[in-house]
């Protein structure tokens, strides 16, 4: 053990005695542990009011004659007579995606988990540093505050979609979301920008840096190479978005013309702004956009991976072929932007060649389904909540996943551009996936975070709930999206070719009702078991990695006491033939291995002058850096 | 958390990845400051592709563009009035900064050597050429202003040669003639130089001010006290990607 370790060590085995105040132990907490716990309470919250809003907006596109007492109740004026009313059915839209995929996906979901488990997994006392990782907190917490708020101004909450394109962005008089609305949504993404990069960059920092001996990088379980190449992503594409942005302000309020050319706005007249390119919005809006989609997804696969091992109590198939689907996925995330733009009179060459980098990425995607299917294979299941949300995922990942081939062709996105195809596609590849991804890592962690255990007869039902109801929600809007029938629509009564999916929209909404009905019983069980939950074994699911040795009991800043624990193997040790239990937890030593003391990985790196001059230095090196050289 | 130096020493036996050790022998701190800068290098990135965007959109043929030359605009200095002195100014601007760049180097150099006198004063030196370079930014943008820079429009335009051109090869006749030299540019002109070399200066102001909290850390021995002065390399981390990005900013705007 090192001296720097064992004086940490040391250290924080008398922190923890002193007495806490209740500010700095649940408010503006330090710990990574608290942190999470923040990141997913406000996640939920912020989960529940967006798929409310889902909800609303359902509502209306089932029945768009009728008229409902308890809207008018709920929403004022926004509703009049119980209808609502088509601007906020606007902002409601935009509002629900902006939530989903900032706030509750990409926040509440790699927010929570990179913070638990990176510290916990990788074997260090928190993160790099827990006072940034405690500012990303309270940035988050503000623009979720700011958020809120702009759902609630007078004229409406932003309606331009959750993209927010010029000139509907741009342009305060174009609708009425576009004025006070729209200037706090921007407001709201540029906190959720500074929260995001204050904690991405404690994750890199963290599992670069702070490893526990031994545990190099190929024995990082998967869920800290997937929150690793999250936090690249979010790290290199959300500066873009804060670029964009900042024009986007500049338009708004200074009379600038980035992104306005040429438009003649009802009541006012041609405009005086020349010259800008709102396509060049588009461009950088998705740049990050695209990454974005990966951000909220790697996590979710990440946790998968785990949870998919620990319970078919089997080695994940191919470790390193995940590693290199992830990396696959990360590279290829940034070059693929332009596939969201193929109509907007882009040049075509240039859609081609989107459109093959976007079809490369099924590879790393199949590589990553077919090694979950072979770990399954064969596997001594145990069919945990967390199990059947994970493999639920699996099945959104495919069926989302085979759509996106479609929608990749450039030529097939001129008939299901904007259309409800879209919605479908994206809702079950990325939406249904990540929150099922989300769900596994709460039923599995929950034990870590709270010691105690989720009912697992309530978690069934959640499970086969929302699973069939998902599919009743998005898989006949495929065939709707097919016919032509356009999102973002207010509702379809004056058009009669639609007028054949009203039964399909009935059967949607009623379905979506079912399925927030079924989220119900998941927040009786998140917060009851909280409390009365059974309190949990040390190692509840048997599980090899290292944040089941921290203790359960008592909550520890510093996460061990004592020293740290030292890692001798990979994460997926599991049902290996020479061993009586059907696990090896990392931080066993293995008695029969040669070296007891030394980790059997290590070998001794060449000294630089060692390494013969031509013998390839670059490969040498590239092994050392992925920790390669076995 | 973790101390690099002892860390360093404890593991200076093992692989660089396996784990106890930073592998790159640095402090979680630097770690975070490169991988704040790559970050901040996106930022300027999407701004310099706005203006790439915006400027070779008006590039009519190889040879002739209806942007406004810079050379002609940025011609003045302070208390020559009245002569052609194109990009003079800017260029001592510039050098400003990287002098400030140098100095900033002395002072990591001296704290590697503890040495506490000589730290602070090439952080005073440091500090002096920021807000040097900051001064001479406001000078500019007084006086682009004062010739009619404006965010929602442009008055600035190409110069008589151009225009001849751009009527020789069929275009820009909507151009409105102006004066003796110039005509109507494109609108964005103007705006683009606010903004970017603003965002720029916002830069250098922050950078200004860790460099003043470092400074007064410096004087009152903290870092004597810590028994390294790595801050100081932190904050030249900093203050050199600020350097840099000025001379990719120098560069765009007034070179290309």
């Amino acid at each position: 053990m090192s001296t720097s370790a064992s004086h940490a060590a040391d250290h924080h085995g008398h922190d923890h005695h002193h007495q806490e105040s209740f500010i700095s132990k649940y408010v503006f907490s330090m710990d990574h542990k608290m942190i999470s716990k923040q990141f997913l309470i406000t996640g939920i919250i912020m989960g529940v009011i967006g798929m409310g809003m889902s909800l609303l907006f359902r509502l209306q596109l089932a029945w768009p004659d009728e008229q409902f007492g308890i809207l008018e109740m709920l929403l004022g004026k926004w509703a009049v007579d119980g209808k609502l009313d088509p601007n906020f059915y606007m902002g409601l839209v935009t509002s629900h995606g902006t939530i989903m995929v900032f706030y509750v996906l990409t926040a509440g979901l790699s927010g929570t988990f990179s913070n638990l488990l990176i510290p916990l997994q990788i074997g260090a006392r928190d993160m790099a540093s827990p006072f940034m990782n405690m500012l990303s907190y309270w940035f988050f917490f503000l623009s979720s505050v700011v958020l809120l708020v702009s759902v609630g101004v007078e004229t409406g909450p932003a309606s331009a979609g959750w993209t927010v394109y010029p000139p509907l962005s741009a342009l305060e008089k174009a609708m009425p979301g576009s004025g006070l609305g729209m200037t706090l949504w921007l407001v709201a993404i540029a906190l959720f920008i500074i929260s995001a990069l204050l904690g991405g960059m404690n994750y890199i920092a963290t599992v670069l840096n702070q490893r526990t001996k031994g545990m190099s990088m190929n024995r990082m379980p998967l869920t800290i190479w997937a929150f690793l190449f999250t936090a690249v992503l979010g790290l290199l594409s959300f500066p873009v978005l804060l670029g964009a942005s900042l024009f986007l302000i500049f338009d708004r309020s200074f009379g600038t013309s980035f992104y306005l050319s040429d438009i003649y706005l009802e009541g006012i007249g041609a405009l005086e702004n020349v010259g800008g390119s709102p396509v060049l919005y588009q461009h950088l809006f998705w740049f990050l956009g695209h990454p974005e989609v990966y951000i909220i997804l790697m996590p979710a696969l990440g946790i998968t991976s785990e949870v998919i091992s620990t319970n078919a109590r089997k080695p994940i198939f191919g470790y390193t072929a995940m590693i290199i689907s992830l990396m696959g996925i990360s590279i290829l995330s940034f070059i693929v932007w332009g596939h969201h733009m193929f109509i907007t009179g882009m040049n075509p060459f240039l859609g081609s060649v989107f459109m093959i980098l976007t079809l490369i990425i099924a590879v790393p995607s199949a590589v990553k389904a077919f090694n979950y299917l072979t770990t399954l294979w064969r596997g001594n299941l145990r069919f945990t909540p967390a199990m059947l949300f994970s493999i639920g995922l699996v099945s959104f990942f495919i069926s989302g996943g085979l759509t996106g081939i479609y929608l990749g062709n450039a030529a097939m996105d001129i008939q299901l551009h904007d259309s409800y195809f879209v919605v479908a596609h994206f809702h079950l590849v990325m939406g249904s996936a990540a929150i099922f991804g989300m769900f596994a890592g709460i039923y599995h962690w929950f034990p870590r975070m709270y010691g105690r255990m989720m009912n697992n007869t309530l978690g069934y039902f959640h499970f086969w709930l929302t699973f069939i109801s998902a599919y009743l929600v998005f898989f006949p809007m495929h065939f709707m999206g097919l016919a032509g029938v356009p999102r973002r629509y207010y509702q379809f009564t004056l058009m009669e070719d639609f007028s054949v999916w009203a039964d399909v929209n009935k059967l949607i909404t009623v379905s979506a009702i079912v399925g927030g009905f079924a989220q119900l019983l998941f927040l009786y069980n998140f917060f009851v078991s909280i409390f009365r939950g059974k309190k949990a074994d040390q190692n509840p699911w048997l599980s090899n990695t290292l944040e089941w040795t921290s203790p359960m009991d008592v909550r520890l800043h510093g996460n061990w006491p004592g020293e740290l624990p030292t890692v001798y193997r990979g994460p997926h040790e599991y049902s290996r033939p020479d061993r009586e239990l059907d696990y090896f937890p990392q931080n066993e030593p293995d008695e029969t291995a040669p070296e007891v003391f030394e980790p059997a990985v290590v070998t001794e790196a060449p000294k630089a002058e060692e390494v013969p001059a031509e013998n390839s230095v670059f490969f040498a090196a590239i092994k050392r850096v992925f920790g390669l050289s076995r | 958390m973790a101390n690099h130096t002892t860390t360093e020493a404890s593991f200076e036996n093992q692989p660089t990845w396996s784990g106890g050790r930073s592998p790159f022998n640095v402090s979680y701190g630097k770690l975070m400051m490169w991988i704040f800068l790559l970050s901040d290098a996106f930022t300027f990135s999407s701004l310099l592709v706005q203006y790439g965007t915006q400027r070779f959109s008006n590039v009519v043929t190889p040879i002739t563009t209806k942007w406004p030359d810079p050379a002609s605009i940025f011609n003045h200095f302070p208390g020559m009035h009245g002569f052609h002195l194109p990009l003079l100014f800017v260029s001592v601007m510039t050098f400003i900064l990287i002098l400030s760049s140098v100095t900033m180097v002395l002072a990591v150099e001296a704290g590697h050597r503890n040495s506490k006198k000589e730290v602070s004063k090439f952080m005073i030196y440091t500090i002096f050429g920021g807000l040097a370079f900051l001064g001479c930014q406001a000078w500019e943008w007084y006086t682009f202003i004062g010739e009619g820079a404006r965010l929602d429009g442009n008055t600035f335009g190409i110069t008589k040669q151009g225009y001849d051109h751009l009527h020789s090869v069929g275009f820009g006749s909507h151009f409105e003639w102006l004066d003796g030299d110039r005509t109507f540019g494109p609108v964005p002109f103007a705006a683009l130089f606010f903004i970017v070399t603003g965002f720029h200066g916002f830069h250098v102001f922050s950078g200004v001010v860790i460099n003043v909290v470092v400074y007064i850390m410096t004087v009152r021995g903290v870092f004597e006290r810590r028994g390294h002065y790595e801050m100081i390399e932190k904050a030249g981390l900093y203050w050199h990607f600020v350097d840099l990005v000025w001379v990719f900013v120098f560069t765009f705007f007034y070179l290309i």
